[in-house]
């Protein structure tokens, strides 16, 4: 197997504490993998530490060919995340900010509209604030500005959250479409039964730590 | 010879170094002609300045430096940088009381815009600044890059503000108040006990440091005792649920 | 890395132009504290003319840590921030870009307090190169300076208190150097050469330091 992600006792502590507490796990590229868990397992330090954001302590840690425990910058430009906030800009509408995202990757801004229309977004949206769209707006926004980063690997936190059935069966189909086209994508989530469908690996993880793994249904379907 | 037993010794010497230097200071040697007695100020202070201005933020830049570089990034040099500016901090304070206690009876007030006392006072005030910064909690790693940051740039600004405030003050009062005709002649016995008193002052800044530098490494010993359990029972908030 | 600051002073600017916190609250405030001042040292115009350097740069300086407090606040919470991390920009840009458009809206509060000072102080200006080459040199390094110590205190909880304790003694300066500049400039005696190199080197070293220091600043 081909891993694209493989960690070995990665070990990641915020202040004092272990949020990851060694985990191990391996992934191959254009795979879909989902991780469930308790509140406070670990699964959103895992994205954390996939996407740069969360330093490593021990163990090691190979995303795309980049160690973790000393990553360039331009590793930072082939991950997205979509955390639970989205992180936009409150003052700036949703095509100023994707256009601010694509501009700062180095990407054409052509990608901006067809991605938020594909989300949701058009008309009187994509000329509004920010601070004036509702949650689920704003997810779809993230997610839009993901779709038009077209990064090589997805880490979505709990993509599920706060969205409605159209856009649900969305993420199912980007999520599907990424991987398909070679992206890796790796989710967390308290739904087991929209993400485990359109996984190839099901991760349960408890106190920082890999507790269970088996195969999910992206391929048996 | 263990750090400890180092650090023990480096305090004794200097301790008694700067017993003698009292005793020298305030007992063998003569009163001066113009000073009288007041000249007996000259075997404490200039080696308190000498600390607090020269070596403790010497000290604290140059480590700062050698933590962002990455080669040499260890919190060992975090540590230093800090314990230097904490006792630099007091080094500084008792420079600027024992200079208000010299300045009354000479130019009689307790404060004067002099250059060297307001850029003292600046710097003072930008090293508790400094240590303002590390109090606030947050990651290690990110505190002691922000405050390796703080505290360059800072030392950085100390050249500046030195040139500025000579001029400032040379524009507005024209005589400097170090007035030649104060500053005493110094032979003999006076010269031995003024470099006593730069080494027994030099002596209790290393003392100082040492002994906060084992107080921070023995906090951060007793964290990383908490790592190998804190990772246990981690993974057991797993296994339990 | 002048692409990204080009695109981070274009963000801040177009997000200060729809929001007006500087316009409608640094502003106003820095015009605020020239009134204050005139009531703490009273009406006579003489005295009043006479202090015009001083409190013409305490005004800055005061509402240039709002200014830099708000430049702050564009960045967003830890999410938005975090979202900006992950677009890998140069920090270096950053940097530049954030000072860039930080020194506008300081040009604006000079242009807005130095009208201040003229109409309500009556001073008179005799020098206008100097002047305005002083109100050119200074912010360059009073905006780099404050965006270096704004990231210092960026996402700690006592920001608010903790930023003026830190910059403004390094500030100190400028302060000195440019109420020089302003008093030479509006009649007193006295030379300006030094004070314009003061700020120059104040300017080129912070600029520097903001290059090369803002990397590690704001690596995780």
């Amino acid at each position: 197997m081909d891993a694209a992600i493989a960690l070995t006792s990665a070990v990641a502590l915020v202040g004092r504490f272990p949020v990851l507490a060694g985990v191990d796990l391996a992934m191959p590229k254009g795979s879909v993998t989902t991780v469930l868990g308790a509140n406070g397992a670990g699964k959103t330090s895992l994205l954390r530490l996939l996407a740069g954001l969360q330093r490593l302590d021990s163990g090691s840690a190979r995303v795309l060919g980049v160690d973790l425990a000393r990553p360039e910058r331009s590793y930072r430009r082939r991950v997205g995340l979509l955390a639970h906030d989205p992180g936009l800009y409150e003052d700036l509408t949703p095509q100023e900010n994707l256009d601010f995202a694509l501009h700062a990757v180095r990407l054409p801004v052509t990608a901006t509209l067809p991605s938020l229309m594909r989300c949701g977004i058009s008309g009187r949206l994509l000329n509004t604030p920010v601070k004036h769209l509702s949650q689920g707006q704003r997810r779809r926004v993230g997610l839009a500005k993901l779709l038009a980063r077209r990064p090589e690997l997805w880490l979505l936190d709990e993509p599920h959250a706060s969205l409605d059935a159209t856009t649900r069966i969305l993420v199912g189909e980007l999520v599907e479409e990424a991987a398909s086209g070679g992206a890796m994508v790796v989710t967390t989530s308290h739904e087991p039964e929209y993400s485990v469908p359109m996984a190839d690996l099901v991760v349960t993880m408890g106190g920082g730590v890999v507790i269970a793994s088996e195969r999910g249904g992206r391929h048996a379907s | 010879m263990t750090r400890r037993q180092l650090t023990k010794w480096v305090g004794v010497v200097s301790l008694a170094a700067a017993i003698a230097d009292v005793w020298l200071g305030l007992w063998v040697t003569p009163p001066d002609v113009n000073q009288g007695d007041l000249v007996r100020l000259v075997y404490i202070h200039p080696a308190l300045a000498w600390v607090a201005l020269y070596l403790a933020f010497g000290v604290a830049a140059i480590c700062s430096i050698l933590y962002l570089w990455p080669r040499t990034r260890s919190f060992t040099m975090d540590r230093i940088a800090a314990a230097s500016v904490e006792v630099g901090v007091v080094f500084t304070v008792l420079t600027l009381i024992t200079g208000s206690i010299w300045g009354r009876p000479t130019w009689g007030v307790w404060w004067t815009w002099d250059a060297r006392l307001t850029s003292t006072a600046l710097l003072a005030v930008m090293f508790i600044g400094y240590l303002a910064l590390r109090r606030v909690p947050s990651d290690p790693h990110v505190r002691a890059r922000r405050c390796a940051i703080a505290a360059i740039i800072a030392a950085i600004d100390v050249p500046i503000v030195h040139f500025s405030v000579v001029w400032w003050q040379t524009l507005h009062q024209g005589a400097t108040v170090l007035n030649p005709n104060l500053t005493p002649t110094i032979h003999g016995i006076m010269a031995w006990t003024l470099l006593l008193s730069f080494l027994a002052f030099t002596g209790i800044f290393v003392w100082m440091l040492l002994v906060r530098f084992d107080m921070a490494v023995l906090e951060d010993a007793g964290v990383d005792d908490g790592l190998e359990s804190a990772l246990i029972d981690r993974r057991a908030e797993g296994s339990s649920s | 890395m002048l692409r990204d600051a080009r695109l981070i002073a274009a963000r801040d600017l177009r997000i200060e132009m729809r929001s007006k916190v500087a316009t409608w609250q640094v502003l106003p405030f820095a015009f605020l504290s020239l009134i204050l001042f005139a009531f703490a040292i009273g009406p006579d115009p003489t005295l009043l003319k006479q202090t015009s350097p001083g409190l013409f740069w305490l005004s800055l300086l005061f509402a240039s840590v709002l200014g830099t407090q708000r430049s702050l606040s564009i960045e967003g919470d830890g999410a938005t921030r975090e979202a900006t991390r992950l677009l890998g920009i140069d920090p270096a840009g950053i940097f530049l870009g954030k000072t860039i458009a930080l020194l506008i809206e300081l040009a604006a509060l000079e242009i807005v307090l130095l009208g201040g000072v003229l109409v309500f102080f009556h001073t008179q200006v005799s020098n206008w190169p100097l002047l305005i080459s002083s109100l050119i040199l200074a912010p360059i390094g009073l905006a780099s300076a404050s965006v270096i110590y704004g990231s210092v205190t960026t996402g700690l909880r006592s920001t608010a208190t903790l930023l003026p304790l830190l910059v403004l003694p390094v500030l100190a300066p400028l302060l000195i150097a440019g109420a020089r500049c302003f008093s030479v400039a509006t009649g007193s005696r006295g030379n300006s050469a030094e004070w314009l190199g003061i700020l120059a080197v104040f300017a080129g070293i912070y600029v520097l330091l903001g290059i090369v220091l803002y990397g590690p600043l704001e690596e995780s």
